[in-house]
């Protein structure tokens, strides 16, 4: 595949001119000089570096928290772009809610042999606890972060759904504040929808999710696992910006049927967790009985409607990558309209002749592990080499019900700042979607991830990729 | 507020705290191994108990040699309160109770860590030293600066000065009760002057040597550095200002929450013990005993004040 040939840029159109959303940014960029740019990149590492925007990587000690490298082009989306997106994620975020609903009570999607039952029957993304619990306003999905692909003008692909709990939106709100401090003349000339109220509107939508047992103002805390996980820095953050305590697992019991905090003036009742521990570790007596991380008996206080668990335990039915391919079925099935966001062509290994034609074309195929995530145990297969697929052939063979493969996407391309100026690096978009019984608030922007390296399809942080502010044109 | 988060407050700034006082110590080391280079092997070893670390520097050590005595208070991680590992347990604590503290404070905290882990990194030369001691005291200075300037005057802000000023009283108690014997009058001592150099040593490792001649002139006895660094609540490191600092730092909590605690009696107590007394009856009822029942006193409160708040569960 040749560089500029195959993929979608963009900054610029077949003729060579920039596409209509990069206009005036490009104007502006002709008239910078190279060498300021350069130092303004360092300054932004500079900021981040200082305020703390780290993350932890597993199993790396001497790295303890690294920086997720930040590039200072941003990446841009016409009013026109974001409106059919908005519209596509709504539809599938609303046809997600109404999907768990139905398959932790009637299950009329499986009567009427829409997806399989042996999909659900076996997952261990599926609770049975959750079997007959309604959360608050049904919504079960507090936050959605839709992984979405490009590969041409009007081709966008969901990639991942995202229905646990979707993280990076932190970034999403450092990238623009970096940019802000960096280029607030860019702002003044272009109209970018701002993002910086996403905060508020969670803790608002958030709020609106309250549970019957809630008295005066909901009572909002942000659950984390502790300052060693990956994602601590963004629990803070949002906890922070919300208002919201940050607990922990040893901050937490339950007291006259509540889940409450220990306090400076002892136990309070907790109204709304938001908790970004997972479901297995969430709560000892009824999951794992080892975790630490979690409160015994929290599903209890959470079926007598003693509180609200955001995301709701469970959703990860939703997202599995084996119920990904059914996206489509779903989506037609819960609101009676064809999919506006298409799905990525999808084959299930655990089908002999899906099996048989994954194993004749693995070399143009991206592999992904049913239950994976963060780019670990995949395959891209254009960049592996014989060897990689030789083994991920063996591991195929053995436990093909495991994987799933899709083509490999010509992901669009956006430019980065490199030594030697502009050149285009492949990148996906997360957006964030907020879900209250109100309806569902999508924030003007999101995670712009982009593969550093030349010609890598690999976005993910923990392999190396970087991200970018995303902007979204008032028009 | 959380409880932990209180706890993690109170002991971020105790850590900061102590990483200051224990910079300043090694700077009134080094001041007396440069001018009095042969009394300077006591003076380190009484340093290590003036930060209670003594025993665990002869696990490793076998003599009171200055680079190993400044490299263990420095920068040793077998050394929990050496000034990185405080810096690193501070910064931690930050993390931990973000959502209480400013912007500010917390990047002038991460910066005060990069910083000094850089300085730290590895050995510091005797010509590196003073730079790096002032490097920790002005970073020092950075976040109580953020704090002063950027937190509201809430419950936050409060546990952090409560754990500010617990620490500070404590660091001196221990210097004064290290050095106690200085200012003794010893038979040999008896109508001679004070040992200059012993008495600038003392002061200077509470940053406290020319407040002492602003208030009290050439006029150097041991009444006057006792007075000094114990009842005189104009000077910012003596037992009474801090006590007093606590008390209202206490009592703000107490009128916050509306509810008094155990904590609230032991630190007015310990206010009035020190009102109430003077110099002279201090030295005569013994000034090593005076010392230590202060110091069991403020642990006393210190462990009262973690359970009254709900440090930990």
């Amino acid at each position: 595949m040749s560089e500029t040939g195959t993929f979608f840029n963009e900054l610029h159109g077949p003729s060579g001119d920039p596409r209509r959303p990069y206009k005036e940014y490009s104007k502006w960029f002709e008239g910078e000089d190279l060498s300021r740019l350069r130092k303004k990149s360092q300054e932004a590492e500079q900021f981040f570096r200082r305020t703390g925007i780290t993350f932890n990587v597993y199993g790396q000690d001497e790295a303890d928290e690294r920086l997720i490298p930040f590039d200072i082009v941003p990446r841009v989306l016409s009013a026109r772009e974001w409106d059919k997106l908005t519209r596509g994620i709504d539809q599938r975020v609303r046809a997600i809610n109404a999907f768990l609903h139905d398959i932790y009570h009637r299950q009329e999607i499986l009567r009427a042999g829409r997806i399989p039952v042996e999909l659900i029957a076996n997952n261990d993304a599926f609770l049975p606890q959750m079997i007959g619990v309604s959360p608050p306003g049904n919504v079960y999905t507090h936050i959605v972060g839709t992984d979405l692909v490009r590969t041409g003008e009007d081709q966008f692909y969901v990639l991942e759904d995202n229905a646990r709990t979707p993280s990076g939106v932190s970034y999403m709100l450092e990238n623009r504040e970096t940019m802000l401090q960096m280029f607030p003349e860019l702002f003044s000339k272009i109209r970018v929808r701002p993002v910086q109220d996403y905060p508020t509107r969670l803790s608002r939508s958030l709020s609106a999710c309250a549970p019957p047992a809630t008295s005066g103002r909901p009572v909002l805390a942000v659950l984390t696992p502790g300052i060693h996980n990956s994602a601590y820095f963004e629990h803070s953050f949002l906890a922070d910006n919300m208002g919201a305590e940050l607990v922990d697992g040893t901050d937490l019991r339950v007291v006259d049927g509540r889940i409450a905090m220990r306090t400076t003036e002892g136990y309070k009742a907790i109204d709304v967790l938001y908790r970004r521990v997972d479901d297995d570790f969430l709560d000892p007596l009824n999951f794992r009985p080892d975790s630490m991380l979690g409160v015994p008996g929290i599903l209890d206080v959470y079926r007598a409607g003693g509180i609200t668990i955001a995301n709701a335990p469970g959703t990860g039915i939703a997202d599995d990558k084996a119920i990904y391919s059914y996206m489509p079925d779903i989506v037609e099935f819960y609101t009676g309209e064809k999919a506006l966001l298409e799905n990525v062509p999808t084959w299930r290994c655990s089908d002999p002749d899906s099996l048989a034609y994954v194993l004749d074309n693995l070399k143009e195929l991206v592999v992904k592990e049913v239950h994976g995530s963060g780019g670990y145990g995949m395959l891209v297969g254009p960049a592996a080499s014989k060897k990689e697929l030789a083994a991920f052939r063996d591991k195929l063979e053995a436990r093909p019900a495991n994987y799933i493969a899709q083509p490999t996407l010509a992901l669009s391309t956006v430019p980065i700042l490199t030594k030697a100026g502009l050149a285009p690096r492949h990148v996906d978009l997360r957006p964030f979607a907020l879900v209250s019984p109100q309806g569902i608030d999508l924030t003007p922007g999101g995670l712009t991830r982009v593969a550093l390296k030349k010609g890598s399809l690999v976005v993910n942080s923990s392999q190396g990729g970087g991200t970018k502010d995303t902007w979204v044109l008032e028009e | 507020m959380l409880g932990k988060t209180a706890g993690g407050l109170y002991w971020m700034y105790r850590y900061l705290e102590r990483s200051e006082n224990t910079s300043r110590l090694i700077e009134a080391g080094l001041r007396n191994a440069l001018t009095r280079p042969a009394s300077s092997t006591d003076e380190w070893s009484s340093i290590l108990d003036a930060t209670g670390v003594r025993q665990t520097f002869l696990e490793s050590n076998d003599s009171f040699d200055q680079q190993k005595v400044v490299n263990f208070l420095l920068r040793d991680t077998a050394n929990s309160s050496s000034v990185l590992s405080m810096i690193e347990a501070a910064r931690n604590n930050a993390r931990m109770v973000r959502t209480a503290l400013s912007r500010e404070v917390w990047e002038s905290t991460n910066e005060f860590w990069m910083n000094v882990r850089t300085a730290l990194s590895r050995q510091v030369s005797d010509r590196d030293l003073p730079a790096v001691l002032s490097l920790i005291r002005q970073q020092n200075a950075q976040v109580r600066g953020a704090t002063h300037g950027t937190m509201l005057r809430n419950d936050v802000f409060n546990f952090a000065r409560a754990g500010t000023f617990l620490e500070r009283a404590d660091s001196t108690a221990r210097i004064l009760d290290v050095k106690y014997y200085v200012l003794l009058p010893s038979v040999s001592h008896i109508g001679s002057a004070l040992d200059n150099v012993q008495w600038e040593n003392i002061l200077r490792a509470v940053g406290g040597q020319s407040s002492y001649r602003w208030l009290n002139g050439p006029d150097i006895s041991a009444m006057g550095i006792a007075d000094f660094l114990i009842l005189d609540s104009r000077m910012p490191r003596s037992l009474a200002f801090c006590a007093a600092k606590a008390r209202a730092n206490m009592s703000y909590l107490e009128k916050e929450y509306g509810t008094r605690h155990a904590c609230h009696e032991q630190v007015e107590a310990l206010v009035g013990r020190l009102a109430s007394t003077t110099t002279e009856q201090i030295f005569d009822a013994g000034l090593h005993e005076f010392i230590q029942e202060f110091l069991s006193d403020l642990a006393r409160l210190g462990s009262t004040i973690e359970s009254d708040y709900r440090f930990y569960g």
